[in-house]
């Protein structure tokens, strides 16, 4: 089935998440159904790369129709951005759920979005987060950009375990 | 005159080699777009449309404040304020 929002080819981009700030936006999209739940990813970007160091919630101001439509405060962008700086980091993207329905790019997503963020959407019935893609536009489409879990950094105890002949030469 | 300085957001950093703010001197929200404009090829046109308006999907606040509830790029700068260039992030469900 052809979808009008989403390109077939990759995004040039991975997008690395660790578990936990995976599980902390599927918990707040499950708090928050059935209404959608929006807010920012905060980290790193780099070529072919993007790395979120941290995920914040923001307020929808659309409450009118809060069950199929989101407008990310900026207050809460400004303030994420303020933030973010301070520990030299940037907003790399957004999330957003859409409850009871799948993890796919809109028309209405479509027409907001820019080039050069990420767009993380989580699928979320009352019983918890059912689907998570995220998505970046080039041109007029949204591709698909992988999520992988971030690799924790090898501690010196990790390296020491490799790599036992080190180990043995100490006198 | 007076000296502000101007924001830039990730995506449209390609437009200022990579800056991350870029001081300009200017009266009004639409000289400061005007400036950096000229000073940047390619970055006023993500940011006003062909007639010269503000896009959709985009707003500019000056220390905080949107201009599209003050005088839109007719809004005054004052000197020493922080201009940011920011996404409307919008969408929802099909």
């Amino acid at each position: 089935m052809t979808c009008p929002t989403i390109a077939p080819q990759p995004a040039g981009t991975d997008l690395h998440l660790a578990a936990e700030l995976r599980h902390e936006l599927a918990a707040w999209a499950e708090l928050g159904h059935p209404h959608e739940t929006c807010g920012l990813l905060v980290g790193r970007a780099g070529e072919g790369r993007v790395e979120v160091v941290r995920v914040a919630q923001a307020k929808n101001l659309n409450r009118e129709r809060a069950s199929d439509r989101y407008e990310l405060d900026p207050a809460d962008f400004l303030a994420a951005d303020r933030a973010a700086r301070v520990d030299g980091l940037e907003i790399v993207g957004f999330w957003h759920s859409h409850p009871d329905c799948p993890a796919r790019p809109s028309t209405r997503d479509l027409e907001a979005a820019w080039e050069g963020y990420s767009y993380l959407i989580v699928g979320v019935t009352a019983a918890g987060e059912t689907d998570f893609h995220s998505w970046r536009l080039y041109g007029d489409r949204f591709r698909e950009e992988k999520v992988l879990p971030e690799q924790a950094r090898p501690t010196a105890a990790a390296l020491r375990f490799e790599n036992p002949l080190k180990e043995e030469r100490v006198p | 005159m007076s000296r502000a300085t101007v924001r830039i957001p990730t995506p449209l950093r390609t437009f200022t080699g990579g800056a991350g703010e870029v001081p300009v001197e200017a009266a009004t929200v639409g000289e400061v777009l005007r400036v950096l404009g000229e000073s940047h090829a390619g970055l006023a046109e993500r940011i006003l449309d062909g007639e010269g308006r503000l896009r959709n999907f985009v707003n500019v606040f000056v220390n905080d404040r949107n201009v599209r509830v003050l005088e839109g790029l007719e809004s005054a700068v004052p000197d020493g304020a922080v201009i940011n260039i920011v996404p409307a992030v919008a969408g929802g469900k099909p």
